[in-house]
């Protein structure tokens, strides 16, 4: 490895959270953006290829070294870390709705799941995976939901864009051609 | 699921039905499974067998979250009763009233999938540890209130305002008669020059006769028509009559 790959490394080891680029640069003046993906990219085949218990993951917009899954349960079992909570069906509901409409009021919210959504709305914004983006123009001004990047973090996703394509669903909302 | 595969007629369903409400995160849910569960084509709605069905589903789930799945038991009733209505032929086109219910709940499903997926997701992200990973705590309970002394007297005065007409003192008629009591005192007196307490008052007094004797006979021994002598401690008290009596 070279000089900036083993700063990198240092970097995302003392880091608590995933580190994006422009975080790097600030370790050092010099490099570019080019010169940091590279150094990403040996770190990744670096831990990939010489056996390590640990793996460099992508997550919401940044860098994070993490341990592999196979060791999953033996670090949980030592007490070493937990896990975090699962969240219920009900607010992954709503977290799936905030994710694909954002920014969402509760109404539409409220309108695709049947059931009142409020206090699930709270919830997940205690736990900061949503957030108030605004007020929707629309009569009595609604608060509007978006997802936050601790959302990101929460399912391991780099960018939104990670999500499942609403054309990769099974369910498809087009009627079949043939009704009648 | 339920309980065991069951033939697709609404009588069969009864009875070997169990869910809990925490089994369905709303009515759409529940919709969906009696759906699946009867292997019906989303396209092709049997709604009066479903209704029914979903009617004795909310039954058994009991009323908690009820308003939400009454009302979507109002649309499958609605639905049901325009399906049974005659289709006035010609000029405008027939809407399957059933429309609107599936794509809604192919809507929902949809939810369910991308749901399932973050679950997926999470769990996924949850077997990897970062250094010095912290987990979230456990729900949080809600933060302790905050508010200013005005905003905590404003919310006594509504408490209080709530309160029916506040009663601070009841004024009622005194029954208390002394005037009687002394005429009886002197009567006694007149007859005997010295009685005991009970003589005056009898085995079983009442309070108000109890409180106007005694306020009568420390008037008549603060006027010094009566004397009243105790001879040991704790032992009834005497009452005689006093240097004025002869002037009363």
């Amino acid at each position: 490895m070279d000089q900036r790959t083993r700063l990198l490394e240092a970097a995302l080891f003392a880091a608590p959270r995933p580190l994006a680029l422009d975080e790097l640069s600030a370790l050092d003046a010099e490099a570019t953006d080019a010169d940091w993906l590279r150094a990403v990219q040996e770190l990744r085949d670096h831990y990939c290829n010489d056996g390590h218990g640990v793996e460099l993951a992508e997550i919401a917009g940044g860098y994070q070294i993490l341990t592999r899954e196979v060791f999953a349960e033996a670090v949980e079992r030592a007490a070493l870390a937990s896990r975090p909570l699962r969240l219920s069906a009900a607010a992954l509901e709503v977290l799936a709705i905030v994710a694909y409409r954002q920014p969402v009021g509760r109404a539409e919210i409220e309108d695709i799941r049947g059931v009142s959504s409020a206090g699930v709305l709270r919830l997940l914004q205690e736990r900061d995976l949503i957030e108030v983006a605004g007020r929707s123009e629309g009569l009595g001004r609604p608060l509007l939901y978006c997802t936050t990047p601790q959302f990101l973090e929460y399912l391991g996703l780099g960018d939104l864009g990670d999500l499942p394509r609403s054309e990769e669903l099974t369910i498809a909302l087009a009627p079949p051609q043939a009704e009648g | 699921m339920t309980a065991a595969a069951q033939p697709a007629r609404p009588e069969a369903s009864e009875g070997g039905f169990v869910v809990t409400l925490d089994r369905f995160a709303g009515p759409l849910d529940l919709l969906l499974h009696l759906i699946r569960r009867e292997e019906i084509d989303i396209w092709d709605i049997p709604i009066a067998r479903i209704a029914d069905q979903f009617l004795q589903a909310i039954h058994v789930l009991g009323l908690d979250e009820a308003a939400e799945y009454l009302e979507m038991a109002a649309r499958l009733l609605r639905i049901k009763a325009q399906l049974l209505l005659p289709r006035r032929g010609g000029e405008e086109p027939w809407e399957d009233p059933r429309h609107e219910l599936v794509r809604r709940l192919l809507e929902y499903q949809q939810v369910r999938e991308i749901a399932d997926w973050l679950d997926g997701a999470a769990r996924r992200r949850a077997l990897r540890y970062g250094r010095g990973f912290a987990p979230p705590g456990p729900d949080v309970p809600p933060p302790p209130l905050e508010f200013t002394i005005e905003e905590l007297l404003e919310a006594v005065e509504r408490v209080i305002s709530m309160l029916p007409d506040s009663v601070i003192h009841r004024v009622v008629p005194r029954p208390l008669d002394v005037e009687a009591a002394t005429a009886r005192i002197l009567d006694l007196l007149a007859v005997r020059e010295s009685f005991g307490w009970r003589d005056l008052l009898g085995p079983a007094p009442a309070i108000v006769d109890v409180l106007s004797s005694l306020v009568a006979l420390l008037e008549l021994a603060r006027s010094g028509v009566l004397r009243l002598t105790q001879p040991r401690a704790f032992t009834p008290f005497a009452i005689d009559r006093g240097p004025a009596y002869q002037t009363a």
